[in-house]
């Protein structure tokens, strides 16, 4: 099962890498949204520094819902859908491997875009980088997880780029609170570090629970 | 066309038009709904005692605090449903699971109104960032992205079995939305049933707690009447598809 499922995500990866379109379009977003959180929060301004841990973030959701959206509805222009599923393998795998691409895919634009938004406010780190690197990991797997699952049952519908953020935001709610007050504590305020790890613990305990339970309920979701 | 006009006439002799008949389900559901709602008014503004700091404007209480009930358990019984169909694939549980959702979401609309005017009378302002609050909230948006899915275009097996999916782990989402929020701030809610944190939740007076108590009975008695109309209506309305579909049949042959 995770060899098939490796095997679709380097499909997907190097298909992307052809193309390079998606990838494209999610830094070229993330940018977007860090200029129009410029003009949203004046950079000058030093009130400024306490919502850049929630820009992260915002990025971060904003640019994952692109790819997202795009991994699954391109599965069904030439109905490669059906191809995926006649093909020997569980349904879990195409969802591991689709989750996958995806999470690799979230990896590399947060590698351009987080360095990015510190250095366009000028956000000096007074906590711990390696910290910080283990909530932005922990925080885009529980979201792709979830997120690569409600794209798969959103594009059933023909609007599938309107119903996505619809079904994914409420349901990503408690990792978007664990992370930013997680990612708030480890970028300005490292003596509470315990409580931040509490909240990295609430996050994983969600990644665990929703990834287990939609590897239970892909099947039903990919029947033809 | 007269010709076709004849065949519409005949088509409707042959279709059974049974009398509908109101159940007997129907007829206690009705009865006991609205014995308790007059028996909740008498308790709501006769009976329970008027709350010393709050005044007159608690009376909210006894709306505000059952539909959130009502909300719960018409969730809850989404998820059931939800998880009976995906094991037996009956489209009686699909209904059961979308008519429940209609309805807790029209409760939990009714939450969200009467919250804040009391709110705004007892903590002076509309809304607060609080773990039952933006439960309720996230709640609502969950359940109104379920009917969002239940909109899709498509066979209805497919809708239902999405919309499935979608209750189920709506609804496993709920408690830790709840957890999550609690952690990030509890300030406002005083703790009425049990021991607070702080050893000193408010309490609740017995005439109110009585009052409490008969209209969560009257509003769960709406609720499954609301549920049993509900689902004998989206009955009919399949019925009457293929009453035309045979109808078009007819035509086309």
């Amino acid at each position: 099962m995770f060899r098939a499922a490796l095997t679709i995500a380097k499909k997907d990866i190097y298909s992307e890498l052809r193309t390079k379109q998606v990838l494209g379009t999610m830094i070229i977003f993330a940018g977007l949204v860090i200029l129009v959180l410029s003009f949203a929060f004046d950079p000058a301004n030093n009130t400024t520094k306490a919502v850049i841990p929630g820009a992260v973030w915002i990025i971060i959701v904003f640019s994952g819902i692109l790819g997202l959206n795009r991994s699954l509805v391109s599965e069904q222009r030439n109905d490669t859908m059906h191809g995926l599923l006649v093909a020997p393998m569980e349904a879990s795998s195409i969802y591991l491997g689709k989750f996958m691409a995806n999470f690799s895919m979230i990896l590399i634009v947060e590698i351009v875009a987080v360095p990015f938004l510190f250095l366009l406010f000028d956000f000096k780190v007074n906590g711990s980088i390696l910290y910080f690197i283990l909530v932005l990991f922990v925080g885009s797997f529980g979201f792709i997880a979830i997120g690569t699952f409600l794209a798969a049952l959103a594009s059933n519908s023909k609007s599938s780029e309107m119903l996505l953020p619809l079904l994914l935001f409420p349901m990503t709610s408690p990792v978007l609170i664990g992370v930013t007050q997680a990612t708030k504590i480890i970028l300005t305020n490292m003596e509470k570090l315990p409580s931040a790890i509490a909240w990295l613990q609430l996050v994983a305990a969600y990644d665990v629970i929703f990834f287990v339970l939609c590897f239970l309920l892909i099947e039903y979701v990919l029947e033809v | 066309m007269s010709m076709n006009l004849e065949r519409e006439k005949a088509s409707f002799e042959v279709a059974d038009w049974a009398p509908i008949k109101i159940s007997l389900l129907t007829k206690i559901l009705y009865g006991g709904m609205v014995v308790t709602m007059l028996a909740a008014f008498y308790f709501i503004f006769l009976y329970a005692e008027i709350e010393k700091t709050m005044g007159a404007v608690q009376k909210i209480f006894y709306m505000h605090v059952p539909s959130a009930w009502v909300a719960f358990l018409a969730f809850f019984v989404t998820f059931v449903f939800s998880i009976l169909f995906l094991i037996k694939r009956k489209r009686i549980y699909d209904t059961y699971a979308y008519v429940s959702a209609e309805i807790g979401v029209v409760f939990t609309i009714i939450v969200l109104t009467t919250g804040p005017i009391w709110a705004k009378s007892s903590w002076n302002t509309w809304w607060a960032w609080e773990p039952r609050l933006t439960t309720t909230l996230i709640l609502f948006f969950l359940f109104v992205a379920y009917l969002m899915v239940r909109q899709m275009d498509g066979v209805w097996d497919k809708k239902a079995r999405l919309a499935a999916v979608f209750g189920i782990i709506g609804f496993a989402d709920v408690p830790i939305v709840f957890f999550a929020i609690r952690w990030w701030q509890s300030k406002f809610h005083p703790i009425v049933f049990g021991d607070g944190p702080s050893q000193q939740g408010g309490g609740i007076a017995p005439s109110m707690l009585v009052a409490l108590l008969v209209t969560i009975t009257a509003f769960t008695f709406l609720y499954a009447y609301l549920l049993h109309k509900g689902v004998s209506f989206e009955n009919m309305k399949l019925k009457v598809d293929q009453y035309k579909e045979k109808l078009r049949e007819r035509l086309e042959n």
